[in-house]
């Protein structure tokens, strides 16, 4: 293997996150081409934990940044505290000089991402619950890599690009501008020999027959027409783990699946799925 | 080579920035296709496609491009000419097969292969003809002919193979509707402004009043800001529409959620809007057009469902409803005509698919509303329209309704 071939093929998974050749194939791009990846997939396909095993195989640290419905760009960037520093000139805050503005410069995730010494992971989380045009107002700082502190005048200079992930579920469109500089990947969902990789990951010790059990009723489940919301991976591994906490054996269960509100959680679909159960 | 490609995903409306193709050749450059057919079926999936929508398109420009390079490829490779040639791999075979074996020399079954992949149109197992995975075809893979030629397959999965497979087919933008997706494509469909209790803290009005205030804090509030539009929903139910009350009902629960709208009124209706409309799919309570009219604002957003379909004597003829009891002089057509006088914008959704329009009394109707499939994509298109104005789509020749219309 040459030399660019390691530089290239840079993530493999970690011991405890199993990705598919796909997702490995588009963050090594991602990472290659210094690009955001854009991730997208059905909810509990591990968007997020992605961000978390890349720093973890890269030997990066991570920076996270949640995005809510009620998040602005520019808070990522960096909030000037006007009411602290409005308080401190009224009642004197601790002897502090409240005309050194940049006391009240408080550094958002994407901010101290840029502002680290050394390269980082960017995780920016759920990218799409914020307002529709948010992700456009990131396109600069996501591009330059760099913002001025209009306060104070100070340029923040990204030392190294960080490595950033961006998580989206799939619900909304995003801005064109936006998209054309990401690298995108779908999760999708795995099939039933990276599903048997992933819950022994999570499960070390579990055995061959209550695995398959477990995830031919998994896979029927998910395969029942009209359900609102599919169970995700995520839910098959807590599913699994309550039916481990509660030494339920699989191959004697009958009449329905033990612990449902562990992997449906709809009435809709509880009751579907009942009524299916007893046809 | 390749810009051709790019012109292709552009040709199927994936839309690909000179951006996007640039990263691909740097990416390539780099080798990151690993010089393999799959490798930059992925890479390029990657770098290019943005949306899960757009991966079926994706797939078929890639299956149009990529085909004749695949056959090269494939080329009948010297493996296959060594298989063939060497008779310890046929040991396994009966005299029958053999026989068979002589019978398709290789350059027969490249016309052949060639010749059924040009009229081969989808995926095919089984069987004994097409290429395909399993049967007995001399062509695809995981099949029993024993001269046959693999087609894609081989260890792990081909880009051709998943191509084919369209896997993302049901990710298609003109296709799917779900509540979420609704909800969504309805985000659009506001105005904001300022109203109600005051429970927002006003950062700049508050420094201002603070300095004016001689450096004394004075705190200042104002109300958050919220959606102003108001609609007013009429839905068609019962006959022809059963088949897409799942999907109406959709529409509905994303529409009437709470706090989406500063006032969201739905009705009832069937086949067509006369007199009254009905606040209960029984039609029990009736409200009169006239009242509704009275009590809407003209600014509300008016939306209708409905299949748009009936016979046009119903539509047309005054006293024309199915029901004998509200039989009045006005036709089907002339109340709907009230309605969309009255509102300044409205739109109908229709669940019936678009090319079944032309010819029937949507056309009629879609002179008189605005009219978009019920559809991600009309959907998003009526609410553009209904935020923002602009030209309605033209469904069909109306003009040829003129004479029965009364004008």
């Amino acid at each position: 293997m040459s030399d660019a071939d390691q530089q290239f093929d840079q993530f493999r998974g970690t011991s405890s996150y199993i990705a598919s050749e796909e997702l490995r194939h588009a963050v090594n791009v991602a990472v290659a081409l210094a690009r955001p990846l854009l991730v997208r997939g059905e909810p509990g396909t591990g968007k997020t934990l992605l961000a978390e095993n890349l720093a973890r195989s890269l030997g990066l640290s991570l920076i996270r940044w949640h995005v809510k419905s009620t998040t602005k760009a520019k808070d990522g960037l960096y909030v000037y505290d006007t009411v602290a520093r409005l308080h401190d000139s009224r009642f004197g805050g601790d002897g502090h000089d409240v005309r050194d503005i940049a006391r009240y410069i408080k550094l958002g995730p994407l901010g101290e991402a840029l502002a680290a010494p050394s390269r980082v992971v960017l995780l920016i989380d759920e990218i799409d619950k914020a307002d529709i045009e948010f992700p456009n107002d990131l396109l600069l700082e996501l591009d330059a890599m760099r913002f001025r502190i209009d306060e104070t005048g100070r340029e923040v200079v990204a030392a190294e690009r960080p490595v950033v992930v961006i998580t989206s579920n799939n619900e909304k469109e995003l801005p064109d501008a936006f998209l054309r500089r990401c690298v995108f990947h779908y999760i999708q969902f795995p099939t039933r020999e990276l599903m048997t990789e992933i819950v022994r990951v999570h499960h070390p010790d579990i055995t061959d027959r209550v695995l398959d059990n477990a995830l031919e009723m998994f896979f029927g489940l998910r395969a029942t027409p009209k359900l609102r919301k599919k169970p995700s991976t995520s839910e098959l591994i807590d599913w699994i783990c309550a039916l481990r906490k509660a030494n339920v054996d699989l191959s004697r269960v009958s009449g329905g699946i033990p612990f449902l509100g562990t992997l449906l959680k709809t009435e809709h679909d509880v009751e579907l799925v009942s009524k299916r159960a007893k046809a | 080579m390749l810009v051709d490609f790019l012109f292709e995903l552009r040709a199927k409306k994936v839309p690909v920035s000179t951006h996007e193709w640039m990263a691909l050749m740097e990416a390539m450059a780099l080798g990151l296709h690993e010089s393999s057919l799959d490798g930059f079926y992925h890479l390029c999936r990657t770098i290019c496609v943005k949306d899960i929508a757009l991966y079926d398109a994706y797939d078929e420009a890639f299956l149009a491009y990529f085909k004749d390079v695949h056959a090269d490829a494939l080329k009948l490779t010297e493996a296959l000419r060594a298989w063939l040639a060497d008779p310890r791999v046929l040991e396994g075979l009966t005299e029958e097969q053999r026989q068979a074996l002589r019978e398709l020399d290789l350059e027969k079954l490249r016309e052949l292969f060639e010749k059924r992949l040009r009229e081969q149109k989808e995926r095919h197992d089984g069987g004994n003809r097409w290429i395909g995975t399993g049967g007995t075809s001399p062509f695809g893979t995981r099949g029993t002919n024993p001269t046959g030629m693999r087609a894609g397959g081989g260890g792990g999965r081909s880009a051709m193979a998943v191509a084919d497979e369209r896997r993302f087919k049901e990710y298609r933008r003109d296709i799917v509707l779900d509540v979420r997706q609704i909800d969504m494509a309805l985000r659009g469909l506001r105005r904001l402004g300022r109203e109600g209790a005051q429970e927002e803290l006003d950062l700049d009005e508050t420094v201002d009043k603070t300095c004016k205030n001689a450096g004394d804090i004075d705190i200042v509030f104002r109300p958050p800001r919220r959606n102003r539009v108001k609609v007013v929903l009429l839905m068609d139910v019962g006959g022809s529409m059963d088949p897409h009350a799942e999907l109406v009902s959709r529409l509905f629960t994303a529409a009437s959620r709470t706090g989406r709208f500063a006032k969201f009124r739905s009705y009832y209706f069937h086949n067509c809007v006369y007199n009254s409309v009905y606040e209960d799919a029984e039609f029990r309570k009736g409200v009169p057009v006239a009242d509704l009219l009275a009590n809407s604002d003209r600014d509300e957003k008016l939306v209708l469902v409905g299949d748009a379909l009936m016979h046009p004597a119903e539509l047309l003829d005054p006293g024309g409803s199915m029901y004998l009891y509200t039989q009045q002089r006005a036709s089907g057509i002339e109340w709907l005509r009230r309605l969309a006088a009255h509102f300044r914008s409205s739109a109908w959704l229709n669940p019936e698919p678009e090319r079944f329009w032309p010819g029937t009394t949507i056309e009629v109707i879609a002179s008189v509303f605005g009219m978009w499939p019920l559809t991600l994509d009309g959907l998003a298109a009526s609410v553009r329209y209904l935020v923002r104005g602009g030209e309605r789509p033209k469904v069909g020749e109306p003009s040829k309704w003129a004479k029965a219309m009364g004008g």
